[in-house]
């Protein structure tokens, strides 16, 4: 039907096509100022340390005439906008300098670091999604009944909770008293020498390897780590969704779906959700990048190898070249997350397209 | 109960939402009954009439409480009907079109797919069928393009051809009873007379009953076959359209004089007088 | 007892009367209006109570703690399981847990509120000066918060705190600074909303310094709004503080702060799992009182989004 319908008038394709333009435009802009925001703040963040970054780099006792040669090769000693321009220019070219702790350049560490944190974050949010919509759309239809409540209660837990304090006690729990699980890491020694990752995305990878035993080892370690943030974004989503499907419950057209002779269930899943969905994607987005951060404290306790790890780890080693880089690296994803969001609600939304 | 040949017999209606401060009494106590005729209800906003409507769809509001010593739809008892069968009703045999298409037609979904779900809820019909039958319903409601109307969603099209496209999928299955709510109040002065062409003819080429729920007097009763005038959730006067001048109600009398006649004179301006003791 | 029942029942006609007399009825009778539909919330009532405890420890805590929460018995007390000498156990030092928690809420309070006074005006001030300035201010100053806005918080916090270095205090200068931008943004909202307005436009003509406008005439206006976003923001500030407290960045040891007393008991989860599960509990439930507190507050203030 809608090919029929795009075919019929090319003239209507393209003037969509336009106004999407134009809205990807100002996109790009925004995102081009934010990041620029970004580089500013962590430029801003390494000139406030009290470490001299050229001691740092070739050690306190290095002769003074070193230290002079290493802070002109650096561009420390022009003045303060040139070496940010300088920083700026670097860092568009994805260069942080080298990592003090690993020795090798700090983007090459992200990424090889990056996929782990995707991954977990990825699974995270699946899960959220998995209990999220179904009890927020359940404590909607049943509003202020006892489900209701509890749906708020258990979001509200997930709102207070210490991610890294649950991390713990579920793998007290979960992995030392029960076995249910592995424990911490993304793989065990078993595979850990003999798998070769092509993607980075361990579960992506076992499954185009076919590699069942590497899988199920895999699943077994994500599990855990992944439904408590899965937890967290479960809280959100189903908050949010509660709020969509209530505002879109007294709706008219819910009235006249009804008129129709509709079932509830078809109501409720075939028009008032397909309704919040466009919200709602903007908040699996935001979700998704809450995850993101959350990931820090919740690798930094299950030794999961990302970039939150990597983030904690150098902070602890004074790596500060790693710190601002994995920083700009997770504020940039955030930041596209954002503007993701809101282009996909443009794009969901039959409203805002014409 | 088969010797009535009535479509639609309701006695004593009440509609009652308990609030907080005290029960809110919508519909108190409405009568009347419906052959396969053009009924006007006639009211102003909070007098009960869209409530009285909604009660007969069984689309009250969950939290309100509906009672009636008799609600029959064609010989059945509304009352008493299970959940699920007075459900199979809505839609199939009796609809309602509803005031504004800009929200009471669904904003994300095409009005094509809208026009078919209705049909496909009720018939074991095929995609294709389906198709087909909502485009000839389309092409019922004078929508000259219909198969270019079929793909547009709510938003890309005006008013009037909005209502159009909800009373297609309203009558798509082919009701015995449409009630329409303010059916054209939402749509320009222009359109209105459009939309209420099409729906007239279209019930009275179905010989389906209708229910016209209106503000407006002058539209109701050259539109309709009779009158129920209702004020403050009862019925203060019931009578046959032509006879509207005779209206003995001072309350109906008084809704006539709000209208301007040409060359009469105009003052002093008339007041729509509120009695209380009109609503005991 | 009847005469206090009466005097009850005038004071809550006084109060609900539809025609007040003074302002200060008016105002109060609102305020009371308020207040019974946050009471009607139960969960609500639970988080004030929990708060009010909190405070309460806080305050007493030199009489509540049965044990130093500095000084441990090394050497006959490490790392005990909960008894009735201990009721949350000892940790490795042979402190007594359940006085380090006691102590920390002192810590959490003192996070909270410092937090919150430093955020507060730095988010009042760019966000009434964008909002009455407009233009090209308004235009910078709110790219700048957006800016802010488009960090995650803890990322930023910890970016901050590695440059500022750990402890408490620079923790508080971390958080601050990464949760200002949402005062700005609802200061200046407000500000929108009453800079066009008579009284303003009053004060102008009689020649008002804009300083002095924004000071003692818009700042005033925003305060209500913003103070109910701070309370709703104390948990995630907490959450926050702990996390830096966990990862060695807040409070050093051997304050009982609580977020680093479960990274020391990190160690010992498998074994002695008290040690780090007490503190998180008591993260968890104050943590869980203010969002009730907040979530009932919303409700009480915004009837439209409330959940009944």
């Amino acid at each position: 039907m809608s090919v029929a319908h795009t075919t019929n008038e090319p003239g209507r394709r393209s003037k969509k096509a336009s106004a999407l333009g134009f809205a990807l435009l100002r996109f790009v802009f925004i995102a081009a100022v934010t990041f620029l925001g970004l580089i500013a703040v962590t430029f801003f963040i390494g000139r406030v340390m009290p470490i001299d970054p050229v001691l740092a780099i070739v050690g306190d006792r290095a002769p003074a005439s070193v230290v002079a040669a290493a802070r002109q090769q650096y561009g420390f000693d022009l003045p303060v906008w040139q070496q940010f321009l300088l920083y700026v220019q670097k860092a568009l070219q994805g260069d942080f300098g080298t990592s003090v702790l690993s020795t090798y350049p700090v983007m090459q560490d992200i990424r090889r670091v990056f996929p782990a944190t995707l991954e977990l974050a990825t699974v995270g949010t699946l899960i959220g999604l998995l209990f999220g919509i179904p009890l927020g759309v359940l404590a909607a239809v049943k509003r202020g009944s006892f489900i209701d409540q509890a749906v708020r209660v258990i979001g509200l837990i997930g709102y207070s909770m210490p991610i890294f304090w649950l991390g713990l006690l579920g793998l007290l729990v979960f992995y030392a008293r029960l076995g249910w699980v592995e424990g911490p890491g993304r793989i065990g020694i078993a595979y850990e020498y003999t798998f070769t990752p092509v993607t980075g995305l361990y579960l992506l990878d076992a499954i185009i390897q076919r590699d069942w035993g590497v899988f199920r080892d895999v699943f077994s370690h994500i599990i855990l780590p992944a439904s408590l943030l899965g937890y967290i974004s479960m809280a959100y989503i189903s908050r949010m969704t509660r709020s969509f499907m209530l505002n879109e419950l007294a709706q008219e057209y819910v009235v006249a779906a009804r008129a129709k002779g509709l079932s509830e269930a078809r109501i409720i899943w075939g028009h008032a959700l397909r309704n919040a969905a466009v919200p709602l994607v903007t908040v699996i987005a935001l979700s998704y990048a809450t995850l993101l951060e959350g990931s820090v404290l919740t690798e930094t306790v299950f030794s999961w190898p990302g970039i939150g790890l990597y983030l904690t780890n150098s902070l602890q080693n004074a790596d500060m070249n790693a710190v601002l880089g994995a920083t700009v690296v997770i504020g940039a994803v955030f930041i596209a997350l954002n503007l993701l969001s809101d282009l996909l609600y443009q794009l969901l939304d039959p409203r805002t397209r014409s | 109960m088969s010797v009535d040949k009535n479509l639609l017999e309701v006695e004593n209606l009440k509609v009652r939402f308990p609030t907080r401060t005290g029960v809110i009494e919508a519909v108190r106590g409405v009568s009347f009954s419906l052959g396969r005729e053009r009924l006007g209800i006639v009211g102003e906003s909070g007098s009960g009439k869209s409530q009285t409507g909604r009660a007969i769809m069984g689309l009250t509001d969950p939290r309100a409480e509906v009672t009636a010593d008799r609600l029959e739809f064609d010989g059945i008892d509304l009352r008493s009907l299970p959940a699920r069968e007075r459900r199979a009703l809505r839609g199939k045999r009796v609809a309602m079109i509803l005031q504004d298409p800009k929200y009471s037609l669904d904003p994300v979904i095409s009005i094509g797919r809208q026009i078919v779900e209705t049909l496909r809820t009720h018939e074991k019909v095929s995609r294709a069928e389906a198709r087909e039958r909502a485009l000839d319903m389309l092409a019922a409601v004078q929508i000259r393009d219909p198969k270019r109307v079929f793909d547009l969603y709510p938003h890309e099209v005006s008013g009037g051809m909005g209502q159009r496209a909800m009373i297609a999928m309203m009558l798509v299955a082919g009701p015995e009873l449409l009630i329409a709510d303010e059916p054209t109040s939402a749509l320009d002065v222009t359109v209105q007379l459009d939309v209420l062409a099409i729906l007239d003819r279209l019930v009275a080429d179905r010989g389906m009953g209708l229910i016209f729920i209106s503000h407006d007097l002058r539209l109701v009763s050259s539109f309709c076959d009779r009158v129920v005038v209702m004020y403050a959730g009862k019925v203060v006067e019931q009578l046959p359209a032509s006879e509207l001048a005779n209206a003995q109600h001072p309350y109906t009398q008084g809704l006539l004089d709000c209208m301007p006649k040409i060359g009469a004179d105009r003052h002093p301006l008339p007041v729509l007088a509120r009695k209380a003791e009109w609503a005991a | 007892m009847s005469v206090t029942d009466t005097s009850a029942m005038s004071w809550r006609e006084w109060l609900l009367s539809e025609r007040p007399q003074s302002r200060s009825q008016a105002r109060l009778g609102r305020a009371y209006m308020t207040w019974r539909r946050f009471t009607a919330n139960q969960l609500a009532v639970v988080g004030l109570f929990i708060i009010l405890a909190l405070v309460f420890v806080a305050i007493f805590a030199g009489l509540l703690a049965p044990y130093s929460p500095v000084v441990g018995d090394l050497r006959g007390s490490r790392l005990l399981p909960p008894d009735w000498a201990h009721w949350m156990g000892t940790d490795d030092q042979g402190r007594d847990i359940l006085s380090r928690v006691i102590y920390g809420s002192r810590l959490t309070l003192y996070v909270i509120v410092l937090v919150a006074l430093i955020a507060a005006p730095i988010g009042l001030v760019v966000g009434t000066v964008a909002g009455y300035a407009g233009g090209w201010t308004d235009a910078v100053l709110m790219r700048i918060t957006d800016i802010f806005l488009a960090f995650p918080k803890l990322i930023l916090a910890l970016a901050f705190v590695a440059a500022l270095g750990p402890g408490i205090e620079n923790a508080i200068i971390a958080i601050a600074i990464t949760s200002w931008p949402p005062y700005a943004r609802i200061a200046r909202a407000e500000t929108l909303m009453v800079r066009n307005s008579d009284y303003i436009k009053a004060v102008e003509i009689m020649g008002a310094s804009p300083g002095r406008i924004i000071l003692r005439h818009i700042m005033p206006m925003c305060i209500s709004s913003l103070i109910v976003r701070v309370t709703l923001d104390m948990a995630g500030i907490i959450i926050i503080a702990a996390g830096l407290g966990f990862l060695g960045l807040g409070a050093q040891p051997p304050l009982p702060e609580w977020g680093a007393m479960i990274a020391s008991g990190r160690r010992f989860i498998l074994d002695q799992w008290w040690v780090a599960a007490m503190p998180g509990m008591a993260i968890l439930i104050v943590s869980l009182g203010f969002n009730l507190l907040g979530d009932g507050l919303r409700d009480a203030l915004d009837p439209r989004s409330s959940g009944q």
